[in-house]
């Protein structure tokens, strides 16, 4: 993003509001969001990383604190996914859990502040930097389709070719020739509404989130004198409150992205 | 690169989140941890105990089964004994009985052949008065003669 006369807020905004993308892209496939992929993968690293030592040094005695840990949030998951599906648990518990921590994680990243990172990566030489993944729809979409993939993979997996077919013209209307279509309309705009409102949701939580803070770092740099300082306090505080209230969104939405993902994937199961 | 105000106040917020963070939310972590482990530590010491407890107790009841056996079989010895004792009791008195019963019998038979032997020997007394009488062919008088004739008939 160059530059332009204003500077100011808007262009602190914008400056902070642009991925890092490689040089020679300019904007085609290979725009890739370095930032997005680089924090999501170290996290995801992290996560596993932490689970896997945990687990693999479990005991069934007294567990030690890490291990407790562990074992509340997979007991966290495991009941939640329990609570909506009705079936083998395998693959759906883990997968739970993944979207969970990893969302959780990611998600977190708003919590530190937006210019510490970028500062960071620019003593590198690495102008734009940023450093919530879900704050991208690369990254939300990414994971919901996966989401989707699973639910299409699922819904075969549990009603067969044919049996999904039929369920997709018959379902909720009737069995009816005229009703085939309405009906098959209606289920095409359900599965697909699925991946785009679980990107959205989150992502629309986790950008706001991130504007809301630029905008309240706006304060840092309103003013000069005796003014300046006030608004400089009065930024600390609203970044602080931000930042509390935020330790409440970024729990509830990685919790709702999983919960969807849970309900989503046993609808999959359901026959109608 | 130095830091500009910006960052400087975003690491002051930052720093009120972890204290935050520290202050009120962890103690609430940490509690759910350290109250699942000592959940936990209490649940493998109650199985521990009560597999102790139900080691001991099959001990006692091995131990008991040994007492109740021992009584048992002192007290069938005891009752032999006693069933013993009652016989030989019986026994005893069964032949203090007979014994008895044999002497008052020995008794009976005396007296009845004294008395026999009593009325034999007057009989014997009288049918020598009558044949004396009848030898002499005259009145023997019973009375006069009643010692001499009992002194006959002891005599047999």
């Amino acid at each position: 993003m160059a530059s332009e006369p204003q500077g100011g807020l808007t262009e602190y905004i914008q400056h902070h509001l642009t991925h890092l993308t490689p040089h020679a892209s300019n904007g085609g496939f290979w725009a890739v969001h370095i930032d997005s992929i680089t924090v999501s993968l170290v996290l995801g690293v992290l996560f596993c990383l932490l689970f896997w030592l945990k687990a693999r040094k479990a005991t069934a005695g007294v567990p030690g604190k890490g291990q407790a840990f562990v074992e509340i949030v997979l007991e966290f998951v495991d009941g939640q996914v329990k609570d909506v599906f009705h079936g083998d648990r395998r693959f759906l518990g883990p997968l739970a859990l993944t979207v969970f921590v990893w969302v959780f994680l990611m998600n977190a990243m708003d919590l530190l502040p937006v210019d510490l990172i970028p500062w960071i990566t620019e003593m590198f030489g690495v102008g734009h930097f940023r450093a919530v993944p879900t704050a991208d729809t690369s990254m939300t979409f990414a994971m919901s389709i996966t989401v989707f993939v699973l639910i299409i993979f699922y819904s075969f997996k549990a009603k067969g070719f044919s049996g999904y077919m039929s369920e997709m013209f018959t379902a909720p209307f009737g069995k009816h020739p005229l009703l085939w279509l309405p009906n098959f309309a209606l289920n095409l705009v359900e599965l697909l509404s699925k991946p785009v409102s679980l990107a959205m949701r989150l992502f629309g939580n986790m950008y706001a989130g991130e504007l809301v803070f630029m905008l309240i770092a706006g304060l840092f740099s309103a003013g000069a004198g005796l003014a300046g300082w006030a608004l400089y306090g009065a930024g600390i505080i609203g970044y602080t409150v931000w930042g509390l209230f935020h330790i409440l969104i970024i729990g509830i939405q990685a919790f709702i992205f999983m919960v969807l993902t849970i309900v989503y994937i046993s609808m999959a199961h359901d026959h109608h | 690169m130095l830091p500009n105000g910006t960052l400087i106040g975003e690491m002051i917020s930052f720093a009120i989140l972890i204290w935050f963070c520290v202050h009120f939310i962890w103690p609430h972590i940490n509690k759910a941890i350290e109250d699942r482990q000592i959940k936990i530590a209490e649940g493998l010491n109650a199985a521990e105990r009560a597999h102790a407890e139900l080691k001991d107790a099959d001990h006692k009841v091995a131990a008991e089964i040994k007492v109740a056996r021992q009584q048992a079989s002192e007290i069938i010895d005891k009752a032999q004994q006693q069933a013993n004792q009652i016989i030989d009791k019986a026994r005893g008195e069964a032949v203090t009985e007979i014994n008895r019963l044999k002497a008052s019998a020995q008794d009976d038979i005396a007296s009845m052949a004294q008395r026999a032997r009593d009325l034999l020997r007057e009989q014997v007394g009288a049918l020598a008065v009558q044949g004396a009488s009848k030898i002499v062919q005259r009145e023997v008088d019973a009375s006069t003669h009643k010692a001499l004739l009992d002194q006959l008939a002891a005599e047999i």
